[in-house]
Order: structure tokens, then sequence, then C-alpha cells
């Protein structure tokens, strides 16, 4: 195994993103995920690749477009208020069936917001983030190492399915440092046959386009579309449970918020209450089974999130609100604490909270 | 038999959906012809804009890409950007997309002397959503969305692109053409050639900016439309090389 | 020591992102879990900086510290605001040279050391952070020379590497300090 270095979860991505290939970097600069650009700014011009920053988010996720269509790797980052701008690419880029990986270090909002983490953005990115009926697979990294390795994952399945990869971090894990392996096995990007690199005069004219106006095929577009998502949510779903076998009490909680919970856990299992943990690493597909599974023995769930209550909805969904979910949450750049987590869990396991 | 015309390589042989009399044909014709006469359909790829022309893809035989609203300088510049010495790339943009909603994207473009051809079609409307104020659309004009003529004091001046686009140190090569007659059409042409030389030449940013005609949402015949170009249109929108550094270099 | 969390706080500029990281490479290179976690926003031009760091014999959880074993307080904004966060039984570092007033808890030990002043007098004025380090390194019997060079490899860019010497010196002056 090599080494392992002490990066920024920022950095990570950038370095892993370049070891899965990606030449090709647009970005505009926005806290807290300044550091991917910075760190492309400098790595890109000495491997022959391409860093540019773009006059807004909208230019970049369009020059994220170009390059794709044209089958290279190509990513970029942003923070929330950046991807609400980068909304309507992410919906061409789903119309037009093109991979890329795009990077969501959230932060508070709405609006401008604040520049602390968040996890507000959920909705937005498992329902597709723009407009028409589209997903995007949703990578939610819960430390360092991961931001490195969903990175290059998220290629891998942008590549495979023709679909955009979010990773969907926050403030925490784009800034906070920890020992990274960046010993990847690098799969061969497949085959592009579709892309825009100029017909050589060989083949008939590729064309990239998201533009359908006869209603007949416009609905079979999507649908075999979701055929394709149908094969996802079969294949590319993650997750990681944490002490749920014999739980009476599961906690739903990703990214940072699931970090702060395994605290909890360990607390609450120390106290003698049953308490385990599901992780949905894929945001979109969202882990169904385990949940299901969970609430065949647990009698409650309790969501962990940082926002008012989104993946909330999912867990309720996953488990036919079987058993009763309940939030436990901070908002605006405010992390749940481990005790806070902890007081939740009591609450629930005395019957407190419905 | 000698051949004395024949329909470009570059141009599908597909009946276009443009409105009689429109000039886009004409203008599509003539970058098709450059194509073939540079000998660069094979690395070409061109970008469809939002408008009138958001079909161009089906027309060109090069490969294409249709891009969101206004933003095909954005993707023009990846598509570039991804394989500089292999790809010949041009935008087909109208003025809502390129003067509107894509300002920003061609400005920088522009300041960015980014390698690309632009072909900018000025007809001063927006013609696919049904005649509406374009950014284009002269003082007084009367369109959908300024049906008492447009009043400069309640909603601005057009916009002189390639005048605007001078100022900046970044382009190579800028200029204004029209096709409504025989002799501008031939300049027309050699404008729009020399715009993909410029690329082919690594010279960089350069844009051919064609005001063009749009009988069915002027109210016009297509005569009439021509002629009104003359009348109305070449008047506030000048003829003319505004930017082409390589040639003031060599002046110098 | 299975976890040690510790807090770093001070004004940005006085090396507090750095003290923690060196911190963290130290708990890497002997094959700990570590994570650090900085505080980011305005508050790095001039207002109150901080990290948190954590060094474990397991996996760390959350990176935030709001408890922290440890908290070096390098000037009085930090120490007040963050001496009832110390967990009882913690340690306090406090540089003395800018917090006049003493630590109020009695459950807590407590280390004063006018870093800032031993750092000019020693000539580099920039490593007041580094000085209380070294007082960190010997109160947790942590202070190897050679640990020390390696983590400070880590952290000092090559193009600095005369830098090292001159950091091994401060965190000598700060562990030395009675």
């Amino acid at each position: 195994m090599a080494d392992k270095v002490l990066m920024k979860g920022n950095e990570a991505i950038a370095e892993a993103a370049i070891i899965a290939g990606c030449r090709h970097y647009f970005g505009y600069p926005i806290t807290p995920q300044t550091e991917v650009a910075a760190y492309m700014a400098k790595k890109m011009p000495k491997i022959g690749g391409c860093f540019l920053q773009a006059e807004s988010e909208i230019a970049a996720i369009n020059m994220v477009y170009g390059v794709s269509s044209t089958g290279k790797r190509v990513m970029t980052s942003s923070s929330s208020p950046g991807i609400s701008l980068k909304g309507e690419g992410l919906s061409y880029l789903a119309g037009s069936d093109l991979p890329a990986l795009v990077v969501n270090v959230q932060r508070g909002g709405p609006g401008l917001g604040g520049i602390q983490p968040s996890q507000s953005d959920y909705f937005q990115a498992t329902r597709g983030g723009g407009h028409g009926d589209y997903h995007m697979i949703v990578l939610a990294p819960a430390s360092v190492q991961e931001m490195a390795e969903l990175t290059v994952k998220g290629f891998d399945l942008a590549d495979k399915y023709r679909m955009t990869s979010m990773i969907l971090a926050d403030g925490t894990m784009g800034q906070m440092m920890e020992p990274v392996s960046l010993d990847f096995d690098i799969k061969p990007q497949p085959e592009k046959p579709w892309a825009t690199t100029g017909t050589k005069m060989e083949r008939e004219h590729n064309i990239v386009n998201s533009l359908s106006l006869v209603p007949e095929e416009l609905e079979m577009l999507n649908m075999k579309r979701y055929d394709r998502y149908k094969i996802v949510e079969e294949n590319e779903t993650m997750y990681e449970e944490y002490m749920v076998d014999d739980a009476d009490i599961v906690i739903a909680a990703f990214g940072i918020a699931a970090r702060v919970s395994k605290n909890a856990v360990n607390e609450a299992r120390k106290q003698g209450i049953k308490v385990g943990l599901i992780r949905p690493i894929t945001l979109w597909p969202f882990p169904k089974a385990p949940f299901e599974k969970a609430a065949e023995h647990a009698k409650a769930f309790i969501s962990v999130e940082l926002s008012m209550g989104q993946m909330i909805e999912d867990v309720k969904l996953a488990t036919n609100c079987k058993r009763p979910v309940t939030l436990c949450n901070r908002v605006g750049g405010m992390i749940p604490s481990p005790e806070q987590v902890l007081k939740a869990i009591i609450d629930v396991n005395n019957g407190g909270v419905k | 038999m000698a051949v004395v015309f024949d329909k470009p390589h570059a141009l599908i042989d597909v009946p276009l959906h443009y409105c009689p009399g429109c000039t886009h044909g004409i203008i599509h014709r003539l970058v098709a012809e450059v194509i073939d006469e540079l000998g660069i359909e094979g690395k070409t790829i061109g970008i469809a804009p939002v408008g009138c022309s958001v079909m161009a893809y089906n027309y060109f035989n090069c490969d294409m890409i249709e891009a969101a609203h206004g933003r095909a300088p954005a993707v023009a510049t990846g598509v570039k950007r991804a394989d500089p010495e292999n790809h010949i790339v041009f935008t087909y943009q109208g003025d809502g997309d390129l003067a509107s909603i894509g300002m920003a994207e061609t400005v920088h473009a522009a300041a960015r002397n980014e390698n690309i051809t632009v072909i900018f079609i000025n007809n001063a409307i927006y013609g696919m959503t049904g005649g509406q104020m374009a950014p284009t659309s002269l003082p007084g004009q009367v369109t959908q969305t300024s049906p008492y003529g447009r009043d400069p004091k309640h909603c601005g001046y057009p916009i002189k692109v390639c005048e605007m686009l001078s100022e900046l140190e970044g382009p190579e090569y800028l200029e204004r053409v029209t096709v409504n007659n025989v002799k501008n059409i031939r300049a027309a042409k050699k404008a729009i050639k020399k715009a993909f030389q410029n690329q082919i030449d690594g010279k960089g940013f350069s844009l051919v900016e064609v005001v063009s005609s749009c009988p069915t949402n002027w109210g016009m015949t297509p005569q009439a439309a021509l002629k009104w170009i003359d009348e109305k249109m070449l008047p506030y929108y000048p003829l003319g090389v505004y930017k082409d550094r390589s040639a003031e270099k060599e002046a110098e | 020591m299975s976890t040690k969390q510790f807090l770093f706080s001070g004004f940005g500029g006085q090396g507090i992102l750095f003290a923690g990281k060196f911190l963290a490479y130290k708990g890497l290179i002997e094959d700990k879990q570590v994570s650090w976690l900085p505080s980011y926003g305005p508050e790095m031009r001039g207002g109150t900086a901080s990290c948190s760091v954590i060094v474990s014999d397991e996996p760390v959880g959350s990176p935030i510290v709001s408890n922290p074993d440890m908290l070096i307080a390098m000037n009085l904004p930090s120490l007040d605001k963050y001496e009832n966060a110390v967990v009882p039984g913690g340690v306090i570092f406090a540089d003395s040279t800018l917090i006049e007033r003493k630590v109020n808890r009695d459950d807590v030990t407590v280390y004063y050391i006018p870093a800032t002043r031993l750092a000019s007098e020693n000539g580099t004025p920039t490593l007041a952070n580094m000085i209380i380090i070294g007082k960190v390194l010997k109160v947790l019997g942590d202070f190897e020379e050679n640990a020390v060079r390696a983590a400070l490899g880590k952290v000092i860019s090559a193009k600095h590497a005369d830098m090292l010497e001159v950091n091994l010196k401060a965190m000598q002056l700060g562990a030395d300090y009675e």
C-alpha cells in the first residue's frame, strides 16, 4: 500500500480526479470548496491538463458539457449557491446523456446563506438539481479517504451509465485533513463512440443533443433513461451499516452527520441502548433495502441531518412509514453534537418523542 | 459535364426548416462551403444555439453539439480545450442567444481570445419564439414585446456587438457582413473563411456578425426585408472590419 | 492513550493551523488515526483562528472537538471562549505574554508559557506556536527528537528546509520552559 498522506478533503478530490484521468477542470471560486480549483490550477498545467477559471458557474458547467461531448473525463466543483447556477447545465448534461463529475461542498442556505457546513442541498441533489425528469448519481463521502475514493468511483459510474456523478460533501469534509491513501485500482475508460471528436470523414456525424420536439420520441427517451436508472438502482447502491443487526433504534445519517452519529451510537451502546446507524453512501440511488430490513426489528428511526429534514422523507419512504422517524438536526452552518444525537436517542428510547 | 453548382459536402442534403426568404440557408451554405474548401469537415465540431438555428445539428455534416441558450461559447471552449490541436470548433448563434442571455459567455470567450470561430446572426428579432424584441432590435422597431416600437428610454438601446468587443484586448478578428445581395454574400463568405483560417492558424477568437433578415417576423416580403437591411439595419450596424489584430500588427 | 482531542486557538497569523497540522502529522507518522479540522472563512484574516485535532488509536468519529483534552490558547479571546469547554482533568496551555489573567478552573492543569516573549527573545517572533507545541509534547511525554524532526519534515516545505532546525529549537525552548 502506498504511504498515507494528510490531505484536505477538497485536495483529495482534486488529486483523485487527476489519478482517475481527469485532465479538464472548470470552476469559479466559492467558499468552502476553492481548494479544489487552487489544486487544479497548480497541477493541471504540469501534466498537460487544462484548468480554466470560468466567468461564471454557468459557463463552467457548459465548458464541462463541451469537454464531456468529446468523451474526455471532466469535472467542476462548487458550493451550494454555485450549484444552483449549474442547475441548467446539470439538466442539459442529463438530457444529452453526458458523463461528468460535479462536486458540491455544501454551505448553509438559502440564498447567499453562510459559508459553514450544511447538508441542505439534499433535495436539490437527489432530485436532479435542474428541470425535467432525471437523476444524478449522488455520492456522500464521510471521510477524506472517501472524498478521494468516491471521486474515482464517480468518474467510473458516470462513464458507465452516461450520467452526472455528484459528490455531495459539506464544508467540514472539504476543509478537514485526514490520512489518505491514493492507491487506486484505475479501470480503463470505456469507449465512447457517441463522442463528438470530428468524423475524420470516416463515419456519420455524431450529435450531442437534448432537444426532441416530437412528444412520442421524447417520452421514449425519458423511458429509456429511466430503464438505465433502474439498473443503477439495482447495481450501484452503497451504504454502511453500523451495529444495526440487533438495533431497537436506527439512525440514518450521511457525511459529517454520520461521523457525529457514530460517536453517539457508541456512547448509547455503553449506556445499554441498542442503537445502530445506516449511513447511505449513495444518496441517489437511496439504499432502501437496509432500511426496509431494519424496520422489521427497529422500533424507531432518527434522521440526523444538517438540514430542516430532507433525507428524512426518503427514510420514511424506504420504511413505508412503518415506524416513527424523528429528526435530529442543526442548520445554517451548525453541526449537531454527539451529545445532541445521544439525547435524541435517549428521548426516543424513552418513548418521549413521537 | 462540368458541374457549375453543387451542394457543399459539409451540408447534409435535407430540407431546412427555415421560413421562406430567411437568410439562415445562405449563411449555412457559406459556412459549409468554407468547411469544404479548407478541408476541415472531419475535424470540425459545430455548436448549435437555442433559437431559429437550434436544429443546425441536423444540417451540418460535421459532428454537432446542441448547447443551452447562450452557452455555446462556453461549450465551444470545452470542446476546443479538450483537443486544441485536432478540433476546429465553431458556434452558430443568433442575437438573443449571443447578445442577450449569453453575453457573458460571448464577452469572456472573446476576452480569452478563445481559439474558436463564432458565426453571429443578427436579425434584430427573436424568430423562434415568434418575433419578440431582441437586444439588437432597432429603436422604434415594432415587435411582439415592443408593440409600440422599441423605446430606448424604457428598455435601452440595441447592442452593437462588434463595436463593443473591439474594445477588448482579447479578440483576434471581428467583422460585420450581410447577405442581402450577391456582392455582400461574397464578402460574407470571405470573412467567414478568414474566421476559420484564423482558428487553423491558431490566431484566436474570430467573430463574424452577419446582418440578416427575418421576413416572417418583420412582417415583410423577402425582397422588402433585404431592402430593410440596407435602409434600416446597416445605418445602425455599419459593415466592416472592427478588429483584425494580425493585420494591425503587419501594418505597424 | 486511546484518543486525545486538541483544540488550538488564537489570532490568525499565529500559526494555529500549522501547529495543529504538525501534531496531526506526528500522529500519522506514529500510525495513529488522526483528523485536523480548521475554522474557515473571514475569521482567518486577523480574527480568531482555531483548529480541532484528534489523535487516536481508533478510527476518528466526529472530527469536531467541542470538549478538548488539551486546549492551546494563544490569546485572551480564545481562553475566554474555550476555558469551560475543556474536559475535567484536562490541560490548558496559555500564552502568558498575551493572556494576563489566570485560568479560573481548578479541575484542570494549566501551563502558562510566555511563548510570544520567548519567541521574540529567541529571534524567531513567528514561532510562539512551536514553543507551545514543544511544551505540549513534553507534557505528553512525547518529545522525541527524531519523531519531531520527521513530522516537521512533513509540514515544512522543501523550499523552506532551513526552517526545520529553527522550528526544532523553538520547540526545545518550550519543552525546557518551567
